[in-house]
C-alpha cells in the first residue's frame, strides 16, 4: 500500500477515513478496526467485521502517530475503529491551539 | 494533502453549520461543498491549466478556490485595482487559463490571447446546476494550489507558488479542526489576491468559523458590518486599524461582540496598538507575521503577550509590543549574518525560516535552499526570550558611508513625537555618503520643527542616524494592503529632496 504524504485511505470496516501527513520509514501494515485499510478510490473487501479489540474510535481533525515508524495520519472522517501500525496502537498527537491569526 | 479535503471534512462533520455569509441565509458547509463541486465540473469543460480570479470578495471566492483544487488547476487571483495595461499583462502571463471575472470588469480584459473569460454571474449560476452538483468527481493528485503575484513594491511582480502540501501543513498545524463555536464569525476585508485572503478561507473553513466578507474596505463599512453581523474575529492591516479606531472613537462604539483582532502585513505603530488595547479592552489582540512564500503566518504575538507587554515596567518586556512574537512551534527560525552564520540574541541579521508550510518558490525559480531554509529578505533580531523583532525589507536598509541603517528604528523614535501622525524613513542618493537618511513626515495638526525632530532622534540614536533630509506631506503612499510604497517615495525624493540647513 502506498503511504505518501496526502495519500487517502479508508477503513474496511467502519466509516473512518485518514490522510497521510508523514509517511512511515519502511513497510507497515496499517489497520483500522482490526483490518487493513483500503485506498480511498478502491472498493473495500466485503464480509469483514469491526474487531471487538479495536473499537476505540477515531475523531475527525485529530492526528494519530506511530512513534516507531514515524507515521502520522490526519483523520478526515470519524469512525468506530481504532488504528494500528504493525499491531501497535497509534496514539493521539496533542496539539496546543494557537491564537487565530487569519 | 489536498486543500479541498479541508472543506470535505468540514462538510462531513458539520454539514448544516453556516460557512459563508449572514447567520440567517448564509451558505452551509454542505452547500459550499456542493457549489465547489459543481463549479469544478463546469470549469473542467474549458481549456486552460489555471483558474484566474479577477473580482471582489464574496462566496464565489471560496467556491472558486475549492473548485480549482478539485480540478487540479492552480487558483490565480489577480489584483483588479491595477491599471488596465498592468492587469492585462499579468493576465496574459497566466495563459493558457480560464478567468472568472466580475461582470463589470469583463470589458477591461477582453481579447487577451490564451485566456477564456468567464463571467462571475455564469460561474455562480453553474454552482447551482443540479446535474453538476450530483456528479461524482475523480480523485486528483494534488500539486500547485495557488499562484500569487507578489505585490511588487519593487520591480516586476513574481508569481509565488504555493502547493497543496504547504497550505494544508499550515492549516492543520495551526488551526484546530472545527475548534470554533457556532456563533463565531470572522470579518474578512483583505482582498482575494493577498495571501491573507487565501488563508482566511482555508483557516476559516477548517476551524468552522463563519466568514463574512466586506467587498472592499472602508472603516465605516467595516464597523457597520462588525456590529450588524456580531463579528467575533477579524484580521486587519495596520493602516486599517488606525482608521477603524478613528470611527469607533467618533461614534463612541465599542463592538461588544468582538473577541479577537489580528493584525499583520506591515509595521504596526506602537501608538496605534496601545490605543487599540485601551479602546477595546475586551478584545484579544494577535500580531501575525508571515509572507506569501511561507503560506501566511510564521510568528505570532498572542493576546497574553500583548497584555503582559503593555502592563510591564521592564523595558525589555514592554518593547515586545513592537515585536511579532514567537515563531510557530511547527517551524524553525534563525537570524543569520551576511556570511550565513547564526547570530546571537539581540544581533540583527536576515530572518531565515524552515518548515513544511514554507514554499519559497516562484514560477520557474526555486528560492528555497536544498536544506529547506528560506531567506525571507527581512531584517530582524530575536530577544533573549525568543521574541522576533522585524526591521523591514533588507532592500530598504540605508547604507550611509558603509554603515547599515534600518529605517524602522528611526521611524519608531519619530513616532513618539505627538505632532507626528505617520512617518517614512528611507535612503536617498548622496554624493558624499552614497546614501543619506531622509524622513517624510505626516504631521498631526501643526508641523513640528525640524530642529525638534532632529533633537529627538539624536537623543536616542547615534548621530549618523539623524535624518539629513526632511519633507512634510499630507499623506504617505501605501498600496491597498497597507504596504508603504518606499520605492515611490525614493523616486520622488531623489528628484526633489531638500537637505536640511
Amino acid at each position: 500500500m502506498e503511504f505518501k504524504p496526502g495519500s487517502r485511505l479508508k477503513s474496511s470496516v467502519c466509516s473512518a477515513e485518514v490522510v497521510v501527513v508523514r509517511p512511515p520509514t519502511g513497510d507497515i501494515v496499517l489497520e483500522c478496526g482490526g483490518h487493513p485499510v483500503t485506498p480511498i478510490a478502491e472498493a473495500a473487501p466485503e464480509g469483514l467485521a469491526l474487531s471487538a479489540d479495536h473499537q476505540g474510535g477515531v475523531a475527525a481533525g485529530k492526528r494519530y502517530v506511530d512513534a516507531e515508524s514515524g507515521l502520522e495520519l490526519l483523520c478526515s472522517k470519524a469512525g468506530q475503529g481504532s488504528l494500528t501500525a504493525n499491531g501497535r496502537p497509534l496514539t493521539l498527537k496533542e496539539a496546543k491551539p494557537l491564537p487565530s491569526s487569519d | 494533502m489536498h486543500t479541498s479535503l479541508l472543506l470535505e471534512m468540514a462538510a462531513g462533520a458539520f454539514p448544516e453549520r453556516v460557512a459563508i455569509g449572514p447567520l440567517a441565509g448564509g451558505l452551509t458547509y454542505e452547500e459550499l461543498s456542493l457549489r465547489a463541486k459543481a463549479a469544478a465540473g463546469w470549469l473542467c469543460g474549458f481549456t486552460g491549466d489555471k483558474v484566474v480570479f479577477v473580482g471582489t470578495n464574496g462566496w464565489a471566492l471560496p467556491a472558486a478556490i475549492m473548485a480549482s483544487a478539485l480540478c487540479d488547476r492552480p487558483f490565480t487571483p489577480l489584483n483588479y485595482r491595477l491599471a488596465d495595461p498592468d492587469l492585462r499583462k499579468l493576465l496574459s502571463r497566466t495563459a493558457p487559463s480560464v478567468a472568472v471575472v466580475d461582470d463589470d470588469m469583463l470589458p477591461r480584459l477582453k481579447g487577451v490571447e490564451g485566456v477564456t473569460l468567464l463571467a462571475r454571474s455564469d460561474f455562480e449560476a453553474a454552482c447551482l446546476e443540479p446535474a453538476r452538483r450530483a456528479a461524482e468527481l475523480d480523485f486528483v493528485d494534488p500539486d500547485i494550489a495557488v499562484l500569487l503575484f507578489t505585490s511588487g513594491t519593487t520591480g516586476e511582480p513574481k508569481a509565488a507558488v504555493l502547493r497543496h502540501r504547504h497550505l494544508t501543513s499550515y492549516v492543520i498545524s495551526s488551526v484546530e479542526f472545527m475548534g470554533s463555536e457556532e456563533n463565531e464569525a470572522a470579518l474578512v476585508s483583505v482582498p482575494p489576491y493577498h495571501i491573507a485572503g487565501i488563508s482566511a478561507v482555508l483557516s476559516g473553513i477548517y476551524s468552522g468559523r463563519r466568514i463574512v466578507y466586506l467587498a472592499a474596505f472602508t472603516p465605516e463599512e467595516w464597523v457597520d458590518a462588525a456590529a450588524a453581523e456580531q463579528i467575533t474575529h477579524a484580521m486587519v492591516v495596520p493602516t486599517m486599524l488606525g482608521r477603524i479606531l478613528d470611527v469607533l472613537e467618533a461614534r463612541g462604539e465599542g463592538l461588544p461582540a468582538l473577541r479577537a483582532l489580528s493584525y499583520g502585513g506591515g509595521r504596526m505603530p506602537e501608538a496605534v496598538i496601545a490605543r487599540a488595547l485601551k479602546l477595546l479592552p475586551h478584545v484579544d489582540f494577535v500580531n501575525a507575521y508571515g509572507l506569501t512564500e511561507t503560506s501566511s503566518t510564521i510568528s505570532v504575538l498572542g493576546p497574553d503577550d500583548h497584555r503582559e507587554a503593555l502592563s510591564s515596567e521592564d523595558p525589555d518586556v514592554r518593547r515586545r509590543l513592537g515585536s511579532v512574537g514567537r515563531p510557530l512551534p511547527a517551524l524553525e527560525l534563525e537570524i543569520r549574518d551576511p556570511d550565513g552564520n547564526v547570530v546571537a540574541p539581540g544581533v540583527s541579521g536576515e530572518v531565515y525560516v524552515r518548515g513544511e508550510q514554507v514554499a519559497g518558490e516562484y514560477l520557474h525559480k526555486k528560492a528555497i535552499q536544498s536544506d529547506g531554509w528560506f531567506a525571507t529578505n527581512d531584517g530582524g533580531w530575536l530577544d533573549e526570550a525568543g521574541y522576533l523583532f522585524v526591521e523591514g525589507r533588507l532592500d530598504d536598509v540605508i547604507v550611509r558611508g558603509g554603515e547599515n541603517i534600518s529605517p524602522g528604528e528611526i521611524e519608531d523614535v519619530l513616532r513618539q513625537h505627538p505632532g507626528i501622525a505617520d512617518v517614512a524613513v528611507l535612503g536617498v542618493p548622496d554624493d558624499q555618503w552614497g546614501e543619506r537618511v531622509a524622513a517624510v513626515i505626516v504631521a498631526r495638526g501643526e508641523a513640528p520643527s525640524v530642529a525638534d525632530l532632529s533633537a529627538l532622534v539624536k537623543s536616542q540614536l547615534r548621530s549618523t542616524k539623524t535624518p539629513e533630509t526632511w519633507e512634510f506631506r499630507a499623506e504617505l503612499p501605501y498600496n491597498e494592503t497597507g504596504k508603504l510604497l518606499r520605492r515611490v517615495l525614493k523616486q520622488e525624493l531623489s528628484r526633489t529632496g531638500v537637505p536640511a540647513a
